[in-house]
C-alpha cells in the first residue's frame, strides 16, 4: 500500500524463494490508449490497510495458503505502470489460483479505492462494473461485504 | 433517548467533489446512517447533491462497510463514497 512504484518481477522472485509447490501472481497495469494521460487512484487511509489485511488473512485461512500478499498503489500513475499485484503461494496449484481470484474479486469492489482517468484537462471517475460486483457472489460469507 | 454525539464525516471521490469538502465534524443525535444522511443533506446544496442518489452511495461506519439502516450508537467516523473501483 503506497504511492511508490514497485517491481513485479522482484516481488514474484521473493515469493518463489519460499518452499511452496505453487505460486500464482496477478499484476494489474494501467491500460494505455484512448488518449489516457494518467490514472489517479484515491483511497481511504486506514480503512484500506485494515480491509486488505483482513482479506489476506481470510484468503490464507480459506485456501490453506503458505503465503499471500497484496500490493496496491495510490496517487498518480502513467499508462503502462503496474497498479497492483496479488501473490498466492500454496502446496498445489488449485488453491493458489483460487486464492488469487478471490483476492482480485474482493479488491475490485470491497477495497476502498476509486480510479479517475485523466485525458488532457478532462478527468472522469471510473464507474464500478456490475460484473465485478456479481463476481463476489462466487465467494460466500465475505466478511464486511453487505449487499449494496 | 438519543444523546448528541460528535462524528467525523468523510467523503471520497465524486461525493467529496460534490459535497465540496473531504471531512467535517458534526454534532448529531441521528440514530442511524439514514437519519444522518437526512441531516447532512440540509447542510448545503453540495451535500444534497452528493447524497441525492443513495443507490450510488456506499457507507462505512468506523471503517467497516455498513448498510443504510446501520445504527450510529458509539460511532466516531462515518464515510460516504461511490462503489469502489480498485484492482
Amino acid at each position: 500500500m503506497g504511492p511508490e512504484a514497485f517491481e513485479p518481477g522482484a516481488e514474484l522472485a521473493a515469493f518463489l524463494a519460499g518452499d511452496a509447490g505453487a505460486v500464482v501472481s496477478f499484476t494489474g497495469v494501467v491500460r494505455g490508449g484512448g488518449g489516457l494521460d494518467a490514472l489517479e487512484i484515491e483511497h481511504y487511509p486506514g480503512m484500506t490497510e485494515a480491509a486488505i489485511a483482513a482479506m489476506v488473512a481470510e484468503a490464507r485461512a480459506r485456501f490453506a495458503l503458505t503465503a499471500a500478499r497484496v500490493i496496491h498503489r495510490h496517487g498518480v500513475l502513467a499508462p503502462g505502470e503496474p497498479i497492483m499485484m496479488v501473490l498466492a503461494a500454496a502446496p498445489h496449484r488449485r488453491a493458489a489460483f483460487e486464492a488469487a481470484e478471490f483476492l482480485m474479486d474482493w479488491l475490485k469492489s470491497r477495497a476502498p479505492f476509486w480510479k479517475r482517468e485523466r485525458r488532457g484537462a478532462e478527468a472522469t471517475w471510473v464507474e464500478a462494473r456490475d460484473d465485478d460486483e456479481a463476481a463476489l457472489g462466487r465467494w460466500a460469507d465475505v466478511d464486511g461485504a453487505p449487499a449494496p | 433517548m438519543m444523546t448528541a454525539s460528535t462524528i467525523d464525516v468523510l467523503y471520497f471521490a465524486w461525493l467529496r467533489e460534490r459535497a465540496g469538502l473531504a471531512r467535517e465534524r458534526v454534532e448529531t443525535g441521528a440514530p442511524t446512517v439514514a437519519a444522518l444522511i437526512e441531516e447532512l443533506r440540509g447542510r448545503s446544496e453540495g451535500h444534497a447533491l452528493a447524497l441525492s442518489d443513495l443507490r450510488a452511495v456506499r457507507v462505512a461506519v468506523d471503517q467497516r462497510l455498513a448498510p443504510l439502516d446501520a445504527p450510529l450508537a458509539g460511532a466516531r467516523e462515518v464515510a460516504f463514497f461511490p462503489p469502489m473501483t480498485g484492482g
